[in-house]
């Protein structure tokens, strides 16, 4: 269909939709926003039957792409540092993807214009499409790479595993709780329009570059349906700014959006493109480079910013300071550095770094080697099985304090001097930061500077993974998980990636070792060791390494 | 070639380096080197299909490896897919698999071969100039009650299927409706832009006719009522429940197939039931679906005799509405010059379905249609 016959065809279907006048619409989805005196805004215009056949047509081009991929034995050449981290990737990423095809009514029931429906309606099937032509994705590596343990267990995985509630948040965070502040600002407003960028165009220039071009075909294929889906959000947001009332909810909503997903997208895509690479040429992008590009210049200063013409203050601050981790303090390091600590609770393999490797980083952060460079030797000298044991449990010998959780991001406090700890709730939390304790003691709560807004969700769930296995055995904890592979006895989880049987690590190599959850042991502190110890483990780091004895209290 | 093309240093281009990892299936023996199939949940048959891959657990919950429970609830505390949003009760929701095993492949290429199905279909009536035969009173009744029958898909889509979507407690589930939304949206959109045509191209076709028609005419009231009805419950299944298993034979397949199917041809119209049919059939695949389910909750070995005392009392609120909103579109029938088919004959065939749905269902037919 030609573009005038697509708008024509568009304002044709207008005459759908009518408003009840036999019953009044069920308030299915609550939200403390109100548009009742909103300017309709129109989203890009779109009709199904146009649609299905150009979606087909991408579908098509995925499943060609899919078998000449197979055909071309692509698995003889990709890196399985890169392929390992996609069994963390792949089984979170159809969850959001799903998620978001179930955010669309909460949308379509708070906000009254048809023309956005449409759109709304059709990203609902785009989402399922994305969902799951990426667990068809996984399958495929499932089947023709050499290691299939921890795609075969990936879904079980996702929701067991230390990194779990990380990446659900970025999704379960689209369905729940107030309407608009789930499935507009939260989704599209911030997790579409500034994150996918990241996730669907710099993940997929990573993928190729390390001999799996599979990736990139299917997320750019994913990609292509986004603008629509930024243009629904953009239309609501908009509709929202014409009623004053809405403002602070807004700006509560884009402070929370924004930087609960800088902490969980920096962390897991961060990660993943700077620590799952083989690709270590200079003039390539790295992480921050392309989060400034992307995020910062394409998104905060070309979208963001110029909604302050309508009257909106947008988080500068938080956004500043987001780079400020990334660029200064070492976040995405600093996650990498605790996922690979945390390797005996998970389900993919983790490669050490190399020299190799140590001088891309210097070259990208000047001062890393200094910061992250031995840990990361100690890493690689602890990943033979050779009588000690994981390296998370020899704090001597990598000089590294296992983390506190952030209570509301469920990243740990990495950047230790940033840890907020408070008693809310009746539980002495730990935060990763101000804003994040901000979020769970202010922003998700009934009342927010005065006014009541009982349609906000609340923190929920057994949230630190390490107090759900407080005080169990190791050995225990990850036959209970399932991270052990079919001869019963060898972990799914490898601190390398050698694949002889006789250096894989196996139960035999956790039974003994408990496993303590920071948080239960703080909570069991008086409050005076508490403040001892909060003030010793904010005067650690970086790269975890515990502070001096003696630091005043 | 001259030296100086020949000696130009060639400029470096920055490309990756391909490695031989040999890192293909098969390359090394050693644990778990074998297991490719997707170990969490088990297969309905002895193999997954890629449609049970792409589709369970995609939306973990606690009953199934959640440990860590929902991250995030709402105001009130539920979390997740709260199974309070139905009455109906289950043993274990996750049991059931879509029996149209809808992913993206098939969504996008059914759609797709619908979407090309009707173009065609058009464009040859088109071509022929066929419209040009229609009779002024058919043409008047694709004016009037076919295009006003494109609000009642769209209702539906939007607001029923659309919603459940996010309401029903699993992937498989909300998957299917998923589907079910945006085949009632598409043959909505159908109906109405085979109406923008046909107001080109007949004259004195009144495009616009539709909305008042659905609005006033008291024809369609009954109807109006019932869908806005349907839309407004808050019980998802009760929801899918009455429009796929009630509404739809007593008010859908009979005015679709019990009276423009019929009634389309002796007039020279070949599009319509072309439209209709489409729909129809992707109606069809809802009411498998439909089946699946309830059938599944009767046969619940903890729920099941509760499940039915619940879905008959559904069938008692909402079969007298639906069967009130058919029977007064039954003037419809008397509208056409030459009579194919008598109202009751229409009405006969779609109780015997509603019938044949409920005794796959396995609940007890409301009396109103077993007369
Ligand atoms: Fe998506
Ligand atoms: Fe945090």
């Amino acid at each position: 269909m030609s573009r005038a016959s697509i708008t024509k065809a568009h304002s044709k279907i207008q005459e759908l939709s009518w408003e009840p006048t036999f019953i009044t619409p069920v308030e299915k989805y609550p939200t403390d926003y109100t548009f009742e005196k909103a300017p309709k805004k129109d989203p890009l215009k779109q009709v199904l039957r146009s649609y299905f056949p150009m979606e087909e047509e991408k579908d098509n081009r995925v499943f060609g792409a899919m078998d000449g991929a197979i055909r071309g034995n692509m698995f003889r050449q990709v890196e399985q540092r890169w392929m390992e981290w996609q069994k963390l990737f792949l089984s979170i990423i159809p969850f959001p993807e799903i998620s978001a095809a179930r955010a669309m009514p909460l949308a379509i029931n708070a906000v009254p214009n048809p023309e956005v429906h449409n759109g709304l309606a059709i990203q609902m099937i785009d989402e399922v499409r994305h969902s799951t032509i990426q667990m068809n994705l996984k399958r495929l590596y499932m089947n023709h790479y050499i290691d299939p343990a921890g795609f075969d267990i990936t879904e079980k995985g996702f929701a067991n595993c230390y990194a779990g509630t990380i990446g659900r948040q970025f999704g379960e965070g689209f369905i729940t709780g107030d309407a608009i502040t789930a499935a507009n600002v939260y989704l599209t407003i911030v997790a579409e329009t500034a994150f996918t960028n990241v996730l669907f165009v710099a993940m997929p220039g990573e993928a190729a570059a390390n001999g799996d071009y599979l990736l990139p075909t299917v997320f750019h294929s994913v990609q292509s349906d986004e603008s629509r889906h930024i243009s629904n959000g953009y239309s609501i947001i908009l509709m929202a700014l014409a009623d004053e009332r809405n403002r602070e909810l807004l700006e509560r909503d884009l402070r929370y959006a924004w930087w609960n997903n800088h902490c969980v997208v920096d962390a897991a895509i961060g990660t993943f493109i700077e620590y799952g690479t083989k690709d270590r040429r200079k003039d390539r992008e790295s992480y921050a480079e392309s989060w400034r590009r992307w995020i910062y210049d394409d998104y905060y200063r070309s979208y963001l910013v110029p909604l302050e013409k309508y009257g909106l203050t947008v988080p500068h601050d938080l956004v500043e300071e987001s780079w400020n981790r990334i660029w200064n303090k070492g976040y995405v390091h600093e996650v990498a550095q605790f996922f690979a600590t945390g390797w005996f609770a998970n389900y993919w393999r983790i490669d050490a770094m190399d020299d190799t490797d140590f001088e891309w980083f210097e070259h990208k952060y000047p001062g890393w080697y200094d910061k992250y460079g031995t840990w990361w030797e100690r890493y690689s000298d602890l990943s033979k099985k050779n009588g000690h044991n994981p390296i998370a449990f020899e704090p001597e010998l990598s000089n590294y304090e296992y983390p506190h959780r952030c209570w509301s991001c469920m990243v740990p406090c990495l950047i230790r001097e940033d840890t907020v700890m408070d008693e809310v709730d009746g539980q002495v939390r730990t935060y990763c930061s101000e804003t994040c304790h901000w979020t769970d003691a202010v922003a998700f709560r009934p009342e927010y500077k005065g006014r009541p807004t009982p349609s906000m969700g609340k923190l929920s769930g057994a949230r630190e993974w390490e107090t759900l296995h407080h005080g169990n055995d190791l050995a225990d904890i990850m036959q209970t998980l399932g991270y052990v592979r079919d001869d019963g006895k060898t972990l799914i989880p490898q601190p390398h990636l050698d694949l002889d049987p006789s250096k894989m690590w196996t139960l035999d190599e956790c039974k003994g070792i408990t496993l303590n959850s920071p948080n239960v042991i703080l909570n069991g502190m008086s409050p005076a060791e508490r403040d001892a110890h909060m003030a010793k483990y904010k005067a650690g780091g970086p790269a975890g390494r515990p502070a001096p004895e003696a630091v005043p209290a | 070639m001259a030296e100086d093309t020949i000696q130009k240093p060639a400029k470096v281009r920055s490309v990756p380096i391909t490695h031989f990892t040999d890192s293909e299936a098969g390359a090394k023996e050693f644990p778990s080197s074998r297991s490719r199939s997707y170990n969490y949940f088990e297969p309905a048959k002895r193999r997954a299909s890629v449609y049970e891959d792409v589709t369970v657990d995609v939306q973990p919950d606690p009953e199934r490896h959640l440990t860590q429970g929902w991250v995030y609830a709402f105001a009130d505390g539920t979390s997740g897919y709260p199974k309070e949003w139905t009455q109906l009760k289950s043993s274990d929701w996750h049991e059931f698999r879509d029996p149209n095993e809808e992913w993206n492949m098939t969504i996008f290429r059914n759609a797709a071969n619908t979407v090309r199905q009707v173009a065609q279909s058009l464009a040859n009536a088109k071509a022929a100039g066929s419209y040009a035969g229609w009779s002024r009173s058919w043409a008047q009744i694709v004016e009037r009650h076919v295009s006003a029958w494109a609000h009642v898909e769209h209702g539906l889509g939007l607001h029923v299927y659309t919603p459940s979507q996010r309401d029903a407690p699993t992937n498989m589930i909300n998957n299917a409706l998923a589907v079910g939304a945006v085949h009632k949206l598409r043959f909505a959109q159908d109906l109405i832009l085979y109406n923008l045509e046909l107001t080109e191209l007949i004259e004195g076709f009144d495009g616009s006719a539709h909305v008042d028609v659905f609005q006033n005419d008291p024809i369609w009231q009954k109807t109006r009522e019932t869908v806005e009805q349907i839309t407004g419950t808050r019980d998802w299944a009760e929801q899918f429940f009455v429009t796929a298993v009630i509404f739809e034979p007593l008010v859908g397949e009979l005015f679709r197939s019990g009276f423009v199917m019929q009634a389309a041809a002796p007039q020279g119209d070949f599009v319509t039931p072309t439209l209709m049919g489409a729909g129809e059939s992707d109606c069809a695949r809802e009411q498998k679906g439909a089946r699946a389910l309830f059938s599944m909750l009767t046969q619940d070995p903890e729920f099941g005799a509760a499940n039915k005392a619940v879905m008959e009392g559904w069938l008692e609120k909402w079969t007298p509405r639906c069967l009130e909103a058919g029977r007064q579109l039954q003037p419809i029938w008397s509208q056409v010059s030459e009579k194919v088919v008598r109202f009751d004959d229409s009405l006969a065939r779609s109780f015997a379905r509603m019938n044949d749905l409920l005794n796959d269902i396995d609940i007890t037919a409301p009396k109103e249609i077993t007369a």
